[in-house]
């Protein structure tokens, strides 16, 4: 009996999931605080959420060049997965940092909230340092329940119902294939472990071709591409963006999305390298497909949470640009765009929580006439989200955008950085749109002075510094993502 | 020795910073207007300190790397300036007038509101205009370009309460995101085609050095160049994205004159003349250039004939001259175009100085007795020269130099690029005849604008007209400083053919921008070829030309007060005649006024209204159309959306499984 506990011990390592494992303690913490807390009483349970990242995140960055195995093969801490859990500690944090004003101006100033996106960020950082199918789905799982109870926290709105319905059914539909699709692979390589199934196929090259194989790899990504968001997979997103409460969609399109990218970048390159003609092809195709997708749904939106919704799916079809070029440039460039667009979409995102008003109403663009003027400063850093988005130097957008279609030239898919580089330019129509409401239109007549409230404009700060940084000086960052590739 | 070069940008961002953070606690208007041309005068004694050295300098080439922005692969791209005699030139041109631009807006601006806000866009287009010009690399440039561009919107939309002026704005903002997606899609292509020769640079010393691994005259250059001359189109205003300028006049003087006359509308043929060697190697762009600047500086000037509003024709008038730059760089004569480059920022810049003086002083005038008149319209002034002296007279040195009169300034560039537009290996008798003619009709119209608003009857409201006082000192002085430099400003460029003759003067800027356009010039055999005694004939020509043009303006706006006392007692029976000031004015308009005026109104109509306006509207129509179609798929139906997932997987993996 001893020998057998020794034997499951050596296996298990602690250290390869120390920041998740952190981050879930705190999470049993913050729920139990939560029981014993007055109703409402909501800003020490963002202080301790914060804390609780702050920590995580500590412990993700000591293990930096030092990779950690563990758990039988079933979970590492490398560069790769340390880089994504810092991805999306900052999106949670960010999140965070703007809910609380947020909640309290909807009227749900509940601290569930953010232990949900505490247990949220325990599943994304799962995925990322999964190293078997099994391990990443448990991650998945966490998160997309997490996600599902977030998107419909907003009990009393139909629209926040409706947006966390629907991601239940699709999510739990998606699911399916994806499953469905772990087994098949499992099926025909006989292991779940994703270093073994590569060196199956590296060894039986005919099995790389074999149908069921492929069918398998093909609804596996399909599962992950549903997360992404990529077309033809991407209908959800619209009303699920929409409908959740702002602060969630800003997490959305940022963390989970990174989380997903993190898996598929690793089952592709792990695993899965031997069919990378097959993969790479359809992820081309699906690449056009989203950008086009996401930025001609974008061009007609009045309401700028809807805009940036819509918008954040093409963003993901920038990022698939780099899975496809799959040469180093590339795939750091994916990891660079990651973080970059965490940035600029949350920061935005922050200031439209400030600009909205209970309801979630004036999201409109009429909201924004002469808020260039009333609000100058706010409105600079608006615009230099904006500019980060629509990707003109010198901004983080630029930069990722830049070694994203640098890679593509790179690997020879010049057509694919074209055509990325002309849905750029269609993008600037609808971001620049904002600009010309935010400095050219009068104001309307009962402007309301926008009261700033400390944790969104902090948020919106480090967001602004961070694009400027990252677009300014981006080879520092773009070193670590180079680190971080397997 | 040039390792602090990045100073000349930092000073004015720093400017920016502090009035734009602090502008609003410090109130006081003098403090502002200080920090505000303090630090864009800093920059130019740093400026002035570096173009002295690399006068004496034997290496004119100079690339200072302040730090590493990106590194790909082969391709790196670095935070990097360069100085070269064409950006020395520049950084001078922009800072020295940027100083005393600033200054003179410090009067100007006097009680506006959000003066911090002024003086913090000025400070920061600076900024971004030196970031152009000095940027190393493409990107560099690209990000002073986008630079330059939001500052004019922001200052062209400055008086945002004015519909008018939002919309100018708003105008110049689409209009110019046309020209910059020129600019990168020839920057991307340049970038992939070196690439394919193996090549991975956007800097603009290595694309000099490897443009030739492209094929000459190839479809893949053309293309290129194309591009960036689509890109420059928009941000120096050629036909056909030039109506956004004259309606950017809606911001405040100061602006017009610095950033819509002198210094950033000139960016597209800076970006030409710093990337010459790929452009020569297009001959085929070299000749849409060419014709595209000839065909703007004549339509333009036609336009300018018939304008009442001061500032518009000056709008014109500077669409005209870009024209004549493009033309040059078209012909081949790089150096005759950046010398045109700078000898019209001096008058232009003086002038609309000056204008800005006359309305200064129409406004408060009108607003002493109450008025709301017009303070732009030439017709109620007239009678202006001895009211405001010097105003007057550093205009009229500005006109006689934008006219082409001999010894001041735009005669020895104006008449250069003439000459290369005829005798140049790329030029064409056509070309000539486009530019001569767009010479006379800018005599013509300068002229008239100088007698209608400084000679004649005084035609201001009589409860005003006691009450134009001459501007303060803080306004005339840079108009001084401006015209004399409008005046001898010429004599850095003096031609071979002229300068034999006193004393072998020398063609400075020529020989000093001989490293940057030479090589090019030799290599695609560009010169101009023709005898001593035909450039004197031509140069004879086009003073000719002038002085016609002035002539026709003084029959016509000046001679009327003068004659009749003198000829009515010799000739009773034409006194009616000339009471009615020959029915010239009247036969002017019918035959010729009105005429060109109607010419003008259409052809301002068909190009502006529904040539430029209909394009613009009508893609963002189909691109928001496509747009709404594609909505119709978002239906909100879960069923819907769960169908969509399942017949995507179904389509993959039929492709890709029973392949």
């Amino acid at each position: 009996m001893e020998n057998l506990v020794q034997t499951a011990m050596q296996n298990v390592n602690f250290a390869a999931i120390m920041p998740s494992l952190v981050l879930a303690c705190f999470g049993m913490v913050l729920l139990l605080i939560n029981a014993f807390s007055r109703r409402g009483a909501t800003a020490h349970v963002a202080l301790i959420s914060l804390v609780a990242l702050l920590t995580s995140g500590y412990t993700a960055v000591m293990g930096w060049n030092n990779p950690q195995a563990g758990f039988a093969g079933h979970a590492v801490l490398d560069n790769y997965a340390i880089f994504f859990t810092i991805i999306f500690l900052i999106a949670a944090g960010l999140t965070i940092l703007m809910s609380d004003s947020y909640l309290k101006r909807e009227g749900y100033p509940v601290g569930e909230y953010y232990t949900l996106i505490v247990f949220s960020t325990v599943g994304a950082m799962l995925m990322a340092s999964g190293t078997d199918l099994m391990t990443i789905f448990l991650g998945l799982e966490v998160l997309s329940v997490s996600l599902y109870v977030l998107a419909g926290f907003f009990r009393g709105q139909l629209r926040s119902n409706e947006a966390g319905l629907k991601y239940f059914l699709l999510g739990a539909f998606s699911t399916g294939f994806l499953l469905y699709g772990m087994a098949l692979i499992y099926g025909v390589s006989g292991t779940t472990n994703l270093v073994d199934i590569g060196a199956f196929f590296a060894a039986s090259p005919a099995a790389a071709t074999n149908p069921v194989a492929i069918a398998g790899m093909l609804l596996m990504s399909t599962g992950f591409l549903f997360k992404i968001a990529i077309a033809p997979f991407h209908m959800w997103a619209p009303d699920v963006y929409e409908g959740s409460p702002t602060p969630i969609t800003a997490f959305m399109s940022a963390g989970p999305k990174a989380a997903a990218f993190a898996a598929l970048l690793r089952i592709f390159l792990v695993s899965l390298g031997s069919m990378e003609g097959t993969w790479s092809s359809m992820l081309w195709v699906l690449a056009v497909l989203t950008m086009i997708t996401g930025n001609f749904l974008a061009l007609n939106q009045d309401n700028l949470k809807r805009m940036l919704a819509y918008s954040s799916i093409a963003h993901a079809g920038y990022a698939l640009v780099g899975l496809v070029a799959a040469n180093e440039i590339g795939i750091s460039g994916v990891l660079f765009y990651m973080l970059a667009y965490t940035f600029m979409n949350i920061g935005a995102f922050a200031v439209l929580v400030l600009v909205g008003k209970q309801g979630e109403e004036n999201l409109t663009l009429q909201g924004f006439a002469g808020f260039g003027y009333k609000r100058p400063l706010l409105a600079v850093l608006m615009t230099i989200c904006l500019f980060s988005l629509m990707g003109i130097p010198p901004s983080a957008g630029f930069s990722g955008k830049f070694f994203i279609f640098a890679g593509a030239l790179d690997a020879g898919y010049v057509w694919l950085a074209i055509l990325g580089v002309l849905n750029s330019a269609v993008s600037l129509y609808y971001y620049l749109r904002v600009m010309v409401f935010m400095y050219f239109k009068d104001p309307e007549e009962d402007f309301e002075w926008i009261q700033l409230k400390p944790g969104a404009t902090i948020c919106i700060v480090l967001s602004v510094i961070a694009v400027l940084y990252m677009g300014i000086v981006p080879s520092g960052v773009m070193s670590l993502a180079r680190q971080a590739l397997f | 020795m040039y390792d602090k070069l990045w100073l000349i940008p930092l000073f004015p961002f720093v400017g920016f910073l502090i009035n734009g953070l602090l502008g609003k606690k410090i109130k006081n208007e003098k403090v502002i207007g200080a920090i505000g041309t303090l630090a864009i005068f800093s920059s130019f004694v740093v400026s002035c300190k570096y173009f002295l050295q690399l006068l004496e300098d034997s290496n004119k080439v100079h690339e200072v790397v302040v730090t590493s922005w990106m590194s790909v692969g082969q391709l790196q791209v670095d935070w990097g300036l360069l100085l070269d005699p064409l950006s020395a030139l520049m950084i001078m041109n922009v800072t020295g007038l940027a100083t005393l631009i600033t200054f003179y807006s410090i009067g100007y601006m006097h009680g506006e509101e959000g003066y911090f806000r002024f003086f913090s866009y000025l400070n920061l287009f600076s900024f971004a205009m030196l970031m152009l010009v000095l940027g190393s690399n493409a990107l560099v440039m690209f990000v002073g370009w986008e630079g330059v561009g939001l500052c004019s919107y922001l200052l062209i939309g400055y008086y945002y309460e004015k519909k008018s002026a939002s919309d100018a704005g708003k105008k110049a903002f689409v209009v110019n995101r046309v020209g910059d997606f020129g600019f990168l899609l020839g920057l991307f292509l340049l970038f992939w085609s070196l690439g394919q020769k193996g090549v991975w640079t956007i800097r603009f010393t290595e694309i000099a050095a490897n443009a030739h691994l492209l094929e000459n005259g190839g479809l893949i250059v053309t293309i290129i160049t194309l591009c960036f001359f689509l890109g420059a189109t928009g941000k120096s205003a050629q036909i056909p994205l030039y109506t956004w300028l004259p309606d950017a006049m809606e911001g405040p003087t100061p602006v017009s004159a610095l950033i819509h006359a002198a210094t950033m509308v000139t960016a597209g043929v800076y970006m030409i003349a710093r990337m010459n060697g790929l452009f020569a190697m297009a001959p085929d762009t070299m000749m849409v250039i060419a014709i595209v600047g000839g065909a703007t500086a004549l339509f333009a000037a036609t336009i300018g004939l018939a304008q009442n509003d001061i500032k518009r024709v000056l709008a014109y008038s500077t669409v005209s001259q870009l024209g004549y730059m493009f033309l040059a760089m078209g012909v081949g004569a790089f150096t005759a175009g950046i010398f045109h480059l700078l000898t019209h920022a001096f008058f232009k810049a003086c002038l609309f100085l000056g204008s800005g003086s006359v309305i200064h002083g129409m406004h408060h005038a009108y607003h002493h007795a109450h008025l709301d008149d017009d303070p732009q319209d030439m017709r109620n002034m007239g009678g202006l020269r001895k009211k405001m002296p010097i105003t007057f007279y550093t205009f009229l040195f500005s006109t006689l130099a934008i006219s082409g009169i001999p010894f001041f300034s735009a005669f020895f560039s104006k008449d250069e690029i003439l000459w290369w537009s005829l005798s140049s290996t790329r030029g064409h008798w056509a070309l000539w005849l486009m530019g001569a003619l767009a010479a006379l009709m800018t005599a013509f119209y300068m002229f008239r604008l100088v007698f209608m608003t400084f000679f004649g009857e005084q035609k201001t409201d009589a409860r005003a007209k006691d009450h134009i006082p001459e501007s303060p000192l803080v306004i005339t002085l840079p108009l001084m400083i401006l015209a004399a430099l409008a005046t001898f400003g010429g004599l850095m460029g003096v031609p071979h053919v002229l300068g034999q003759y006193i004393g072998h003067f020398p063609n400075a800027i020529e020989n000093f921008l001989a490293p940057i356009f030479e090589h090019t010039q030799h290599l695609h055999h560009i010169e101009a070829h023709g005898a001593a005694a035909t450039e004197f004939t031509f140069m004879g020509i086009s003073v000719g030309i002038a002085v016609v043009g002035i002539g026709l303006a003084w029959l016509m706006y000046c001679k009327k007060p003068q004659l009749p006392g003198l000829i009515v007692a010799k000739f009773p029976a034409l006194h009616r005649a000339i009471y009615n000031k020959w029915y010239i004015d009247e036969f002017y308009d019918a035959m010729v006024v009105n005429p060109t005026k109607k010419l003008g109104t259409t052809l301002w109509l068909i190009f502006d209204v529904r040539l430029v306006d209909g394009l613009v509207n009508g893609v963002a129509w189909v691109v928001k159309g496509s747009g709404r179609a594609l909505r119709y798929t978002q239906t909100g139906y879960t069923h819907n959306y769960a169908m969509s997932m399942v017949a995507g997987v179904v389509a993959i993996i039929a492709i890709y499984v029973f392949n």
